[in-house]
Protein backbone atom coordinates (compact mmCIF):
# COMPACT_ATOMS: atom_id res chain seq x y z
CA UNK A 1 0.00 0.00 0.00
CA UNK A 2 2.76 2.25 1.14
CA UNK A 3 4.28 2.17 -2.52
CA UNK A 4 1.67 2.51 -4.38
CA UNK A 5 0.30 5.92 -2.35
CA UNK A 6 4.12 7.19 -3.08
CA UNK A 7 3.77 6.20 -6.99
CA UNK A 8 0.49 7.81 -6.82
CA UNK A 9 1.67 11.09 -4.93
CA UNK A 10 4.95 11.14 -6.74
CA UNK A 11 2.69 11.73 -9.94
CA UNK A 12 -0.31 14.38 -8.18
CA UNK A 13 3.29 16.59 -7.22
CA UNK A 14 4.18 16.61 -11.08
CA UNK A 15 1.06 17.80 -11.96
CA UNK A 16 0.50 19.97 -9.63
CA UNK A 17 3.79 21.84 -9.63
CA UNK A 18 2.82 22.17 -13.70
CA UNK A 19 -0.33 23.19 -12.74
CA UNK A 20 0.87 25.90 -10.11
CA UNK A 21 3.08 27.25 -12.72
CA UNK A 22 0.73 27.53 -15.53
CA UNK A 23 -1.53 29.01 -12.96
CA UNK A 24 1.11 31.69 -12.06
CA UNK A 25 1.63 32.27 -15.70
CA UNK A 26 -1.72 33.05 -16.61
CA UNK A 27 -2.55 34.93 -14.17
CA UNK A 28 0.79 37.64 -14.57
CA UNK A 29 -0.35 37.48 -17.98
CA UNK A 30 -4.10 38.64 -18.05
CA UNK A 31 -3.98 40.72 -14.85
CA UNK A 32 -2.20 43.91 -15.42
CA UNK A 33 -2.33 45.92 -11.79
CA UNK A 34 -0.93 49.54 -13.22
CA UNK A 35 -4.03 50.33 -16.17
CA UNK A 36 -7.65 51.63 -15.45
CA UNK A 37 -10.24 50.43 -14.51
CA UNK A 38 -8.32 49.27 -11.09
CA UNK A 39 -5.77 51.76 -10.67
CA UNK A 40 -3.31 50.12 -8.17
CA UNK A 41 -3.07 51.57 -4.10
CA UNK A 42 -0.66 55.23 -4.20
CA UNK A 43 2.00 53.67 -1.92
CA UNK A 44 2.76 50.58 -3.74
CA UNK A 45 2.74 51.23 -7.73
CA UNK A 46 5.87 52.16 -7.97
CA UNK A 47 7.23 49.03 -7.00
CA UNK A 48 4.39 46.52 -8.35
CA UNK A 49 4.12 48.43 -12.11
CA UNK A 50 8.21 48.83 -11.94
CA UNK A 51 8.02 44.82 -11.76
CA UNK A 52 4.95 44.35 -14.06
CA UNK A 53 6.48 45.81 -16.71
CA UNK A 54 9.42 42.69 -16.95
CA UNK A 55 8.97 40.33 -18.63
CA UNK A 56 7.01 37.80 -17.77
CA UNK A 57 9.91 35.09 -17.86
CA UNK A 58 11.60 36.33 -15.19
CA UNK A 59 9.29 37.30 -13.18
CA UNK A 60 8.01 34.18 -13.10
CA UNK A 61 11.36 32.83 -11.60
CA UNK A 62 12.19 35.30 -9.07
CA UNK A 63 8.33 34.31 -7.72
CA UNK A 64 8.74 30.62 -8.43
CA UNK A 65 12.28 30.56 -6.36
CA UNK A 66 10.58 32.44 -3.59
CA UNK A 67 7.61 30.16 -2.95
CA UNK A 68 10.27 27.30 -2.54
CA UNK A 69 11.43 29.34 0.31
CA UNK A 70 8.14 29.85 1.54
CA UNK A 71 7.92 33.44 0.56
CA UNK A 72 4.79 34.12 -1.83
CA UNK A 73 5.80 37.52 -2.50
CA UNK A 74 4.04 41.16 -1.62
CA UNK A 75 0.68 42.42 -2.71
CA UNK A 76 -0.35 45.59 -4.06
CA UNK A 77 -0.29 47.01 -1.01
CA UNK A 78 3.25 45.96 -0.52
CA UNK A 79 2.27 43.62 2.63
CA UNK A 80 3.83 39.98 2.37
CA UNK A 81 1.35 37.46 0.58
CA UNK A 82 2.04 34.97 3.29
CA UNK A 83 1.22 36.32 6.37
CA UNK A 84 -2.51 37.03 5.39
CA UNK A 85 -2.69 33.62 3.44
CA UNK A 86 -2.47 31.69 6.41
CA UNK A 87 -4.70 33.64 8.44
CA UNK A 88 -7.72 33.34 5.85
CA UNK A 89 -6.77 29.96 4.51
CA UNK A 90 -7.90 29.40 8.67
CA UNK A 91 -11.17 31.29 8.29
CA UNK A 92 -11.94 29.33 5.24
CA UNK A 93 -10.80 25.73 6.37
CA UNK A 94 -13.12 26.47 9.41
CA UNK A 95 -16.37 27.33 7.11
CA UNK A 96 -15.71 24.48 4.79
CA UNK A 97 -14.43 21.81 7.06
CA UNK A 98 -17.73 21.01 8.88
CA UNK A 99 -19.83 21.69 6.25
CA UNK A 100 -18.13 19.38 4.26
CA UNK A 101 -18.10 16.45 6.26
CA UNK A 102 -21.77 17.23 6.94
CA UNK A 103 -22.37 16.95 3.20
CA UNK A 104 -20.62 14.04 2.45
CA UNK A 105 -21.66 11.62 4.89
CA UNK A 106 -25.36 12.61 4.57
CA UNK A 107 -25.26 12.76 1.00
CA UNK A 108 -23.76 9.50 1.15
CA UNK A 109 -26.33 7.71 3.82
CA UNK A 110 -29.54 9.80 1.83
CA UNK A 111 -27.95 8.01 -1.46
CA UNK A 112 -28.19 4.25 -0.16
CA UNK A 113 -31.45 4.70 1.91
CA UNK A 114 -32.86 6.29 -1.84
CA UNK A 115 -31.43 3.29 -3.78
CA UNK A 116 -32.43 1.01 -0.89
CA UNK A 117 -36.22 1.87 -1.09
CA UNK A 118 -35.87 2.20 -4.68
CA UNK A 119 -38.88 3.55 -6.59
CA UNK A 120 -41.11 4.08 -3.23
CA UNK A 121 -42.26 7.31 -1.92
CA UNK A 122 -38.93 8.05 0.14
CA UNK A 123 -36.78 7.69 -2.98
CA UNK A 124 -39.10 9.88 -4.62
CA UNK A 125 -39.43 12.34 -2.27
CA UNK A 126 -35.20 12.37 -2.04
CA UNK A 127 -34.46 12.66 -5.85
CA UNK A 128 -37.40 15.07 -6.14
CA UNK A 129 -35.43 17.21 -3.52
CA UNK A 130 -31.76 16.26 -4.94
CA UNK A 131 -33.15 17.55 -8.50
CA UNK A 132 -34.35 20.82 -7.18
CA UNK A 133 -30.90 21.25 -4.64
CA UNK A 134 -28.78 20.86 -7.59
CA UNK A 135 -30.24 23.45 -9.86
CA UNK A 136 -30.31 26.19 -7.00
CA UNK A 137 -26.99 27.50 -7.44
CA UNK A 138 -24.75 27.92 -4.04
CA UNK A 139 -25.00 31.89 -4.01
CA UNK A 140 -29.17 31.87 -4.51
CA UNK A 141 -28.97 29.07 -1.37
CA UNK A 142 -27.09 30.93 0.50
CA UNK A 143 -29.22 34.41 -0.07
CA UNK A 144 -32.78 31.88 0.71
CA UNK A 145 -30.55 30.85 3.89
CA UNK A 146 -30.67 33.94 5.09
CA UNK A 147 -34.31 34.92 4.54
CA UNK A 148 -35.08 32.02 5.76
CA UNK A 149 -33.09 33.45 9.02
CA UNK A 150 -34.80 36.56 8.73
CA UNK A 151 -38.30 34.62 9.27
CA UNK A 152 -37.58 32.98 11.74
CA UNK A 153 -36.22 36.04 13.41
CA UNK A 154 -39.60 37.52 13.52
CA UNK A 155 -41.50 34.59 14.07
CA UNK A 156 -39.28 34.06 17.64
CA UNK A 157 -38.20 37.76 18.17
CA UNK A 158 -34.83 37.06 18.87
CA UNK A 159 -31.54 36.83 16.51
CA UNK A 160 -31.08 32.81 17.08
CA UNK A 161 -28.79 32.70 13.86
CA UNK A 162 -26.27 35.17 12.90
CA UNK A 163 -27.18 35.84 9.08
CA UNK A 164 -23.59 36.96 8.22
CA UNK A 165 -20.06 38.12 9.40
CA UNK A 166 -17.82 36.22 11.46
CA UNK A 167 -17.53 35.14 15.13
CA UNK A 168 -15.79 37.34 17.46
CA UNK A 169 -17.62 36.97 20.74
CA UNK A 170 -15.89 38.06 23.90
CA UNK A 171 -18.18 36.47 26.49
CA UNK A 172 -15.75 34.13 28.43
CA UNK A 173 -15.12 30.41 26.40
CA UNK A 174 -18.83 29.70 26.52
CA UNK A 175 -19.83 33.00 25.44
CA UNK A 176 -17.23 32.55 22.33
CA UNK A 177 -18.44 29.22 21.62
CA UNK A 178 -22.31 29.88 21.22
CA UNK A 179 -21.46 32.96 19.33
CA UNK A 180 -19.28 30.81 17.66
CA UNK A 181 -21.98 28.24 16.46
CA UNK A 182 -24.52 31.01 15.76
CA UNK A 183 -22.12 32.10 12.89
CA UNK A 184 -21.52 28.50 11.95
CA UNK A 185 -25.04 27.81 11.64
CA UNK A 186 -26.19 29.19 8.28
CA UNK A 187 -22.82 28.76 6.38
CA UNK A 188 -22.25 25.04 7.46
CA UNK A 189 -26.07 24.06 6.26
CA UNK A 190 -25.33 26.08 2.74
CA UNK A 191 -21.85 24.33 2.32
CA UNK A 192 -23.04 21.16 3.47
CA UNK A 193 -26.82 21.40 1.46
CA UNK A 194 -25.15 22.36 -1.95
CA UNK A 195 -22.44 19.39 -2.01
CA UNK A 196 -25.36 16.32 -0.23
CA UNK A 197 -27.14 16.73 -3.50
CA UNK A 198 -24.40 15.64 -5.37
CA UNK A 199 -23.58 13.00 -3.29
CA UNK A 200 -26.75 11.81 -2.79
CA UNK A 201 -27.42 11.57 -6.99
CA UNK A 202 -23.59 9.74 -7.38
CA UNK A 203 -24.10 7.24 -4.55
CA UNK A 204 -27.85 6.30 -5.02
CA UNK A 205 -26.67 5.62 -8.56
CA UNK A 206 -23.05 3.35 -7.57
CA UNK A 207 -25.25 1.49 -5.02
CA UNK A 208 -28.24 0.47 -6.99
CA UNK A 209 -25.39 -0.87 -9.18
CA UNK A 210 -24.30 -3.13 -6.46
CA UNK A 211 -28.09 -4.20 -4.97
CA UNK A 212 -28.04 -6.76 -8.16
CA UNK A 213 -24.47 -7.56 -7.43
CA UNK A 214 -23.40 -11.61 -6.98
CA UNK A 215 -21.58 -11.21 -4.05
CA UNK A 216 -24.54 -9.35 -2.12
CA UNK A 217 -26.77 -12.31 -3.25
CA UNK A 218 -23.85 -14.85 -2.29
CA UNK A 219 -24.22 -13.06 1.09
CA UNK A 220 -28.09 -13.22 1.23
CA UNK A 221 -27.91 -16.94 0.10
CA UNK A 222 -25.26 -17.56 3.23
CA UNK A 223 -27.75 -16.53 5.56
CA UNK A 224 -26.92 -12.77 6.08
CA UNK A 225 -29.89 -10.53 6.66
CA UNK A 226 -30.98 -7.58 4.30
CA UNK A 227 -29.67 -4.99 6.11
CA UNK A 228 -26.18 -6.75 6.66
CA UNK A 229 -25.61 -7.49 3.27
CA UNK A 230 -25.71 -4.54 2.04
CA UNK A 231 -24.18 -2.88 4.98
CA UNK A 232 -20.74 -4.96 4.63
CA UNK A 233 -20.90 -6.48 1.39
CA UNK A 234 -22.58 -3.75 -0.97
CA UNK A 235 -21.91 -0.52 0.69
CA UNK A 236 -17.62 -1.51 0.55
CA UNK A 237 -18.15 -2.65 -2.68
CA UNK A 238 -20.36 0.64 -3.39
CA UNK A 239 -17.68 3.24 -1.81
CA UNK A 240 -14.86 2.57 -4.35
CA UNK A 241 -16.23 4.58 -7.72
CA UNK A 242 -17.43 7.07 -4.90
CA UNK A 243 -13.58 7.95 -3.47
CA UNK A 244 -12.96 9.24 -7.15
CA UNK A 245 -16.17 11.59 -6.96
CA UNK A 246 -14.92 12.78 -3.67
CA UNK A 247 -11.23 14.03 -4.95
CA UNK A 248 -13.47 15.45 -7.72
CA UNK A 249 -15.32 17.31 -5.90
CA UNK A 250 -12.65 18.73 -3.66
CA UNK A 251 -12.21 21.46 -6.43
CA UNK A 252 -16.38 22.34 -6.07
CA UNK A 253 -16.11 22.58 -2.35
CA UNK A 254 -13.38 25.55 -2.78
CA UNK A 255 -15.54 27.38 -5.04
CA UNK A 256 -18.53 27.21 -2.88
CA UNK A 257 -16.40 28.78 -0.12
CA UNK A 258 -15.93 31.62 -2.34
CA UNK A 259 -19.59 32.20 -2.95
CA UNK A 260 -20.60 31.33 0.64
CA UNK A 261 -17.68 33.78 1.92
CA UNK A 262 -18.84 36.29 -0.32
CA UNK A 263 -22.85 36.36 1.21
CA UNK A 264 -21.77 35.98 4.50
CA UNK A 265 -19.38 37.99 4.98
CA UNK A 266 -16.29 35.86 5.92
CA UNK A 267 -12.91 37.44 5.03
CA UNK A 268 -11.59 34.32 3.70
CA UNK A 269 -9.47 32.99 1.27
CA UNK A 270 -12.50 33.29 -1.32
CA UNK A 271 -13.23 36.83 -0.85
CA UNK A 272 -9.53 37.47 -1.17
CA UNK A 273 -8.92 36.04 -4.25
CA UNK A 274 -12.07 37.69 -5.98
CA UNK A 275 -10.99 41.23 -5.04
CA UNK A 276 -7.55 40.32 -6.14
CA UNK A 277 -8.72 39.62 -9.54
CA UNK A 278 -10.82 42.75 -9.72
CA UNK A 279 -7.61 44.71 -8.21
CA UNK A 280 -5.08 42.89 -10.34
CA UNK A 281 -3.19 40.97 -7.55
CA UNK A 282 -0.75 38.54 -9.36
CA UNK A 283 0.53 37.64 -6.05
CA UNK A 284 -2.33 37.26 -4.33
CA UNK A 285 -4.33 35.10 -7.64
CA UNK A 286 -1.04 32.72 -7.89
CA UNK A 287 -1.13 31.97 -3.74
CA UNK A 288 -4.62 31.09 -4.07
CA UNK A 289 -4.22 29.09 -6.86
CA UNK A 290 -1.05 26.92 -5.07
CA UNK A 291 -3.69 26.26 -2.27
CA UNK A 292 -6.28 25.36 -4.30
CA UNK A 293 -3.72 22.51 -6.18
CA UNK A 294 -2.30 21.38 -2.89
CA UNK A 295 -5.81 21.32 -1.70
CA UNK A 296 -7.22 19.33 -4.78
CA UNK A 297 -3.63 17.27 -4.66
CA UNK A 298 -4.25 15.92 -0.79
CA UNK A 299 -7.98 15.18 -1.86
CA UNK A 300 -6.52 13.14 -4.61
CA UNK A 301 -4.19 11.15 -1.88
CA UNK A 302 -6.90 10.86 0.45
CA UNK A 303 -8.78 9.55 -1.99
CA UNK A 304 -6.16 6.65 -3.26
CA UNK A 305 -5.71 5.74 0.67
CA UNK A 306 -9.79 5.65 0.78
CA UNK A 307 -9.82 3.17 -2.34
CA UNK A 308 -6.18 1.53 -1.15
CA UNK A 309 -8.66 0.82 2.43
CA UNK A 310 -11.36 -0.50 0.53
CA UNK A 311 -10.73 -2.04 -2.42
CA UNK A 312 -7.97 -5.02 -1.45
CA UNK A 313 -7.07 -5.60 -5.04
CA UNK A 314 -5.42 -2.33 -5.37
CA UNK A 315 -2.91 -2.92 -2.64
CA UNK A 316 -1.50 -6.26 -4.68
CA UNK A 317 0.71 -5.91 -7.45
CA UNK A 318 -0.97 -6.41 -11.10
CA UNK A 319 0.70 -9.79 -12.26
CA UNK B 1 -42.73 -7.63 -23.68
CA UNK B 2 -43.54 -4.56 -22.86
CA UNK B 3 -40.28 -2.37 -22.73
CA UNK B 4 -40.05 0.36 -20.07
CA UNK B 5 -38.26 3.48 -20.09
CA UNK B 6 -37.18 4.85 -17.06
CA UNK B 7 -36.11 8.12 -17.82
CA UNK B 8 -38.97 8.89 -20.52
CA UNK B 9 -41.33 11.00 -17.96
CA UNK B 10 -38.24 12.48 -16.82
CA UNK B 11 -36.99 13.45 -20.14
CA UNK B 12 -40.68 14.70 -21.78
CA UNK B 13 -41.43 17.14 -18.25
CA UNK B 14 -37.46 18.43 -19.13
CA UNK B 15 -37.98 18.85 -22.85
CA UNK B 16 -41.58 20.61 -21.82
CA UNK B 17 -40.39 23.09 -19.34
CA UNK B 18 -37.23 23.79 -22.03
CA UNK B 19 -39.50 24.52 -24.63
CA UNK B 20 -41.30 27.25 -22.68
CA UNK B 21 -38.89 28.73 -20.82
CA UNK B 22 -36.85 29.05 -24.46
CA UNK B 23 -40.28 30.63 -25.61
CA UNK B 24 -40.66 32.68 -23.08
CA UNK B 25 -37.09 34.40 -22.92
CA UNK B 26 -37.80 34.45 -27.11
CA UNK B 27 -41.33 35.56 -27.49
CA UNK B 28 -41.71 37.17 -24.21
CA UNK B 29 -40.83 40.94 -25.28
CA UNK B 30 -43.91 40.68 -28.31
CA UNK B 31 -46.16 40.33 -25.32
CA UNK B 32 -44.56 42.26 -22.62
CA UNK B 33 -46.07 45.48 -21.65
CA UNK B 34 -42.83 47.53 -21.61
CA UNK B 35 -39.50 47.17 -22.99
CA UNK B 36 -36.18 46.68 -21.68
CA UNK B 37 -34.20 49.73 -23.07
CA UNK B 38 -37.23 52.69 -21.36
CA UNK B 39 -36.87 53.64 -17.95
CA UNK B 40 -39.76 54.64 -16.07
CA UNK B 41 -39.79 57.39 -14.15
CA UNK B 42 -42.63 57.49 -12.52
CA UNK B 43 -41.85 53.83 -10.75
CA UNK B 44 -38.70 53.45 -8.66
CA UNK B 45 -38.55 49.86 -6.92
CA UNK B 46 -42.82 49.35 -7.63
CA UNK B 47 -43.85 45.80 -6.97
CA UNK B 48 -45.69 43.87 -9.53
CA UNK B 49 -48.29 46.07 -10.78
CA UNK B 50 -50.41 46.08 -14.14
CA UNK B 51 -47.64 48.32 -16.62
CA UNK B 52 -44.96 46.35 -14.53
CA UNK B 53 -45.58 42.38 -14.36
CA UNK B 54 -42.91 42.06 -12.23
CA UNK B 55 -41.92 45.09 -10.55
CA UNK B 56 -39.33 47.71 -11.59
CA UNK B 57 -36.18 48.26 -10.13
CA UNK B 58 -34.57 50.58 -8.18
CA UNK B 59 -33.51 52.45 -11.26
CA UNK B 60 -36.80 52.17 -12.78
CA UNK B 61 -36.19 49.39 -15.20
CA UNK B 62 -38.89 46.71 -15.49
CA UNK B 63 -38.21 43.51 -14.24
CA UNK B 64 -39.68 41.52 -16.61
CA UNK B 65 -38.02 42.99 -19.30
CA UNK B 66 -34.38 42.48 -17.43
CA UNK B 67 -35.53 39.08 -16.92
CA UNK B 68 -36.27 37.83 -20.11
CA UNK B 69 -33.15 39.09 -21.52
CA UNK B 70 -30.84 37.60 -18.99
CA UNK B 71 -32.63 34.27 -19.96
CA UNK B 72 -31.66 34.75 -23.50
CA UNK B 73 -27.80 35.41 -22.05
CA UNK B 74 -27.96 32.04 -19.96
CA UNK B 75 -29.70 30.32 -22.86
CA UNK B 76 -27.54 31.24 -25.44
CA UNK B 77 -24.27 30.70 -23.34
CA UNK B 78 -25.24 27.41 -22.05
CA UNK B 79 -26.35 25.90 -25.60
CA UNK B 80 -23.23 27.34 -27.48
CA UNK B 81 -21.05 26.28 -24.80
CA UNK B 82 -22.05 22.75 -24.91
CA UNK B 83 -21.78 22.48 -28.30
CA UNK B 84 -18.72 23.51 -28.56
CA UNK B 85 -17.10 21.86 -25.60
CA UNK B 86 -18.47 18.23 -26.13
CA UNK B 87 -17.55 18.68 -29.78
CA UNK B 88 -13.82 19.35 -28.75
CA UNK B 89 -14.22 16.45 -26.32
CA UNK B 90 -15.19 14.29 -29.25
CA UNK B 91 -12.66 15.36 -31.00
CA UNK B 92 -9.31 15.23 -28.51
CA UNK B 93 -10.63 11.74 -27.25
CA UNK B 94 -11.38 9.94 -30.92
CA UNK B 95 -7.77 11.39 -31.70
CA UNK B 96 -6.18 9.72 -28.71
CA UNK B 97 -8.41 6.76 -28.65
CA UNK B 98 -7.50 6.14 -32.70
CA UNK B 99 -3.56 7.31 -33.05
CA UNK B 100 -2.39 6.07 -29.40
CA UNK B 101 1.25 6.45 -28.69
CA UNK B 102 3.04 9.85 -28.12
CA UNK B 103 -0.05 11.46 -29.72
CA UNK B 104 -2.23 9.86 -26.77
CA UNK B 105 -0.04 10.90 -23.79
CA UNK B 106 0.08 14.39 -25.34
CA UNK B 107 -3.72 14.77 -25.05
CA UNK B 108 -4.15 13.39 -21.99
CA UNK B 109 -1.36 14.79 -20.55
CA UNK B 110 -2.92 18.49 -21.54
CA UNK B 111 -6.49 17.07 -20.05
CA UNK B 112 -4.78 16.02 -16.81
CA UNK B 113 -3.23 19.49 -16.60
CA UNK B 114 -6.83 21.75 -17.14
CA UNK B 115 -8.36 19.19 -14.36
CA UNK B 116 -5.83 20.23 -12.22
CA UNK B 117 -5.73 23.93 -12.31
CA UNK B 118 -8.56 25.70 -10.61
CA UNK B 119 -10.61 25.91 -13.54
CA UNK B 120 -13.53 28.77 -12.08
CA UNK B 121 -10.18 30.92 -11.02
CA UNK B 122 -8.55 30.94 -14.13
CA UNK B 123 -11.22 31.79 -16.19
CA UNK B 124 -12.73 34.33 -13.57
CA UNK B 125 -9.19 35.68 -14.35
CA UNK B 126 -8.84 35.57 -18.06
CA UNK B 127 -12.57 36.71 -18.10
CA UNK B 128 -12.13 40.46 -17.76
CA UNK B 129 -9.66 40.42 -20.67
CA UNK B 130 -11.69 38.97 -23.12
CA UNK B 131 -14.54 41.87 -22.35
CA UNK B 132 -16.87 39.20 -20.60
CA UNK B 133 -19.38 39.29 -24.02
CA UNK B 134 -18.94 36.61 -26.33
CA UNK B 135 -15.33 35.84 -25.39
CA UNK B 136 -16.77 33.91 -22.59
CA UNK B 137 -18.31 31.20 -24.29
CA UNK B 138 -14.98 29.49 -25.74
CA UNK B 139 -13.14 30.04 -22.36
CA UNK B 140 -15.94 28.42 -20.05
CA UNK B 141 -15.93 25.46 -23.11
CA UNK B 142 -12.66 25.47 -22.94
CA UNK B 143 -12.55 24.46 -19.14
CA UNK B 144 -15.59 21.54 -19.47
CA UNK B 145 -14.41 18.95 -22.25
CA UNK B 146 -11.96 16.84 -20.10
CA UNK B 147 -13.29 14.67 -18.36
CA UNK B 148 -15.52 13.79 -21.63
CA UNK B 149 -12.19 13.86 -23.46
CA UNK B 150 -11.02 10.78 -21.37
CA UNK B 151 -14.74 8.63 -21.28
CA UNK B 152 -14.47 9.05 -24.83
CA UNK B 153 -11.13 7.95 -24.92
CA UNK B 154 -11.80 4.83 -23.12
CA UNK B 155 -14.73 4.12 -25.48
CA UNK B 156 -12.76 4.85 -28.76
CA UNK B 157 -10.04 2.34 -27.07
CA UNK B 158 -12.38 -0.47 -26.59
CA UNK B 159 -14.67 0.05 -29.99
CA UNK B 160 -10.94 -0.14 -31.75
CA UNK B 161 -10.40 -3.69 -30.85
CA UNK B 162 -13.81 -5.20 -31.91
CA UNK B 163 -13.92 -7.43 -34.78
CA UNK B 164 -16.39 -4.84 -36.96
CA UNK B 165 -13.98 -2.58 -37.01
CA UNK B 166 -10.78 -4.76 -37.61
CA UNK B 167 -12.85 -5.59 -40.51
CA UNK B 168 -13.49 -3.01 -41.73
CA UNK B 169 -9.47 -1.57 -41.48
CA UNK B 170 -8.50 -4.42 -42.97
CA UNK B 171 -10.77 -3.85 -46.08
CA UNK B 172 -8.89 -0.80 -46.60
CA UNK B 173 -10.91 1.53 -45.06
CA UNK B 174 -9.18 5.16 -44.11
CA UNK B 175 -8.99 5.69 -40.49
CA UNK B 176 -10.98 9.29 -40.51
CA UNK B 177 -14.04 7.01 -42.56
CA UNK B 178 -13.91 4.47 -39.73
CA UNK B 179 -14.26 6.72 -36.98
CA UNK B 180 -17.42 8.88 -38.47
CA UNK B 181 -18.58 5.37 -39.71
CA UNK B 182 -18.00 2.69 -36.94
CA UNK B 183 -17.13 4.82 -33.83
CA UNK B 184 -18.71 8.07 -33.75
CA UNK B 185 -22.47 6.47 -34.13
CA UNK B 186 -21.93 4.05 -31.18
CA UNK B 187 -20.56 7.37 -28.73
CA UNK B 188 -23.63 9.56 -29.89
CA UNK B 189 -25.68 8.81 -27.01
CA UNK B 190 -22.76 9.80 -24.26
CA UNK B 191 -22.02 12.87 -26.13
CA UNK B 192 -26.03 13.65 -26.10
CA UNK B 193 -26.21 13.37 -22.83
CA UNK B 194 -22.76 15.06 -21.57
CA UNK B 195 -23.99 17.89 -23.98
CA UNK B 196 -26.90 18.22 -22.01
CA UNK B 197 -25.42 18.01 -19.08
CA UNK B 198 -22.86 20.49 -19.96
CA UNK B 199 -25.46 23.44 -20.55
CA UNK B 200 -26.43 23.03 -17.15
CA UNK B 201 -22.54 23.44 -16.37
CA UNK B 202 -22.09 26.45 -18.10
CA UNK B 203 -25.22 28.22 -17.67
CA UNK B 204 -23.72 28.11 -13.75
CA UNK B 205 -20.85 29.10 -14.79
CA UNK B 206 -21.81 32.03 -16.44
CA UNK B 207 -24.28 32.93 -14.10
CA UNK B 208 -21.47 32.66 -11.11
CA UNK B 209 -19.03 34.76 -12.94
CA UNK B 210 -21.75 37.78 -13.75
CA UNK B 211 -23.23 37.52 -9.78
CA UNK B 212 -19.00 37.55 -8.56
CA UNK B 213 -18.75 40.92 -11.35
CA UNK B 214 -16.56 38.98 -13.63
CA UNK B 215 -19.13 38.28 -16.34
CA UNK B 216 -21.71 40.36 -18.39
CA UNK B 217 -20.90 44.10 -17.91
CA UNK B 218 -23.74 46.85 -18.05
CA UNK B 219 -25.08 47.17 -20.40
CA UNK B 220 -25.19 43.54 -20.85
CA UNK B 221 -27.63 41.14 -18.47
CA UNK B 222 -27.38 38.40 -17.32
CA UNK B 223 -29.16 36.51 -14.40
CA UNK B 224 -25.90 36.26 -12.92
CA UNK B 225 -25.98 40.31 -12.21
CA UNK B 226 -29.35 40.72 -11.77
CA UNK B 227 -29.27 38.26 -8.89
CA UNK B 228 -26.26 40.05 -7.56
CA UNK B 229 -28.41 43.47 -7.66
CA UNK B 230 -31.51 42.08 -6.04
CA UNK B 231 -29.34 40.28 -3.13
CA UNK B 232 -28.57 42.97 -0.75
CA UNK B 233 -32.55 43.96 -0.45
CA UNK B 234 -34.04 40.52 -0.64
CA UNK B 235 -35.83 40.14 2.57
CA UNK B 236 -36.94 43.73 2.29
CA UNK B 237 -38.04 43.63 -1.88
CA UNK B 238 -38.25 39.45 -2.61
CA UNK B 239 -39.99 40.08 -6.16
CA UNK B 240 -36.65 41.47 -7.37
CA UNK B 241 -35.02 38.65 -6.44
CA UNK B 242 -37.16 35.81 -6.95
CA UNK B 243 -37.53 37.00 -10.63
CA UNK B 244 -33.60 36.59 -11.34
CA UNK B 245 -33.36 33.38 -8.95
CA UNK B 246 -36.45 31.55 -10.02
CA UNK B 247 -35.81 31.55 -14.21
CA UNK B 248 -32.43 30.58 -13.34
CA UNK B 249 -33.19 27.89 -10.89
CA UNK B 250 -36.59 26.54 -13.85
CA UNK B 251 -33.57 26.05 -16.65
CA UNK B 252 -31.16 24.50 -14.86
CA UNK B 253 -33.58 22.34 -13.58
CA UNK B 254 -34.82 21.50 -17.01
CA UNK B 255 -31.66 20.54 -18.69
CA UNK B 256 -30.92 18.56 -15.61
CA UNK B 257 -33.99 16.92 -16.30
CA UNK B 258 -33.92 15.98 -20.09
CA UNK B 259 -29.64 15.21 -19.27
CA UNK B 260 -30.50 12.64 -16.62
CA UNK B 261 -33.55 11.24 -18.22
CA UNK B 262 -31.87 10.90 -21.55
CA UNK B 263 -28.80 8.95 -19.63
CA UNK B 264 -31.54 6.95 -18.65
CA UNK B 265 -33.53 5.80 -21.37
CA UNK B 266 -30.12 5.75 -24.04
CA UNK B 267 -27.88 3.46 -21.39
CA UNK B 268 -29.00 0.14 -22.59
CA UNK B 269 -27.93 -0.84 -18.94
CA UNK B 270 -30.16 0.90 -17.20
CA UNK B 271 -32.45 -0.05 -19.25
CA UNK B 272 -32.24 -3.50 -19.25
CA UNK B 273 -32.26 -4.09 -15.44
CA UNK B 274 -35.53 -2.15 -14.56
Amino acid sequence: MGSFLLRRLAGHTVLALVAVSLAYLLAAAALHPCEPPAPPPAAASAGACRSAGEPLAGRYRAWATGVLHGDFGRTLDGEPVAGELWRRLWVSARLLLAGTVLGCAGGVLLGVYAAVRRDAAPDRIITAGTFLLLAVPVFVLAVLAQIAAAELDEATGVRVVAWAGEPGGTFGALGRAADGLRHLALPTAVVALSQLAVYCRYQRGVTLDVLGADHVRTARAKGLRRRDALLRHGLRAALVPMTTYFAYTAGLALLTGVFTEQVFGWHGLGEWVVAAIVRGDVNVVAAANCVAAVAVVLAGLASDAARCLLDPRVRTPAP
Amino acid sequence: MTRRLPGNRRTTAGAVLLTALFLAAFLGPLVAPWDGERIDYAAFRAPPSAAHWLGTTQSGRDVLALTLQGMRTSLLVGLLVAVLSTGFAAAVGMTAGVLGGWADRLLMFGADLLLVLPSFLAVAALAPSLGGGPGLVPLIAAFLWMITARMVRAMTLSLNRRDYVRAARYLGVGPVRVVVRHILPHLASLLIVDAALNVSLAILTESGLAYLGFGAQPPDVSLGTLIADARAAAPVYPWLFAAAAGPLVLIVLAVNLLGDGLRDALDPAIARCS
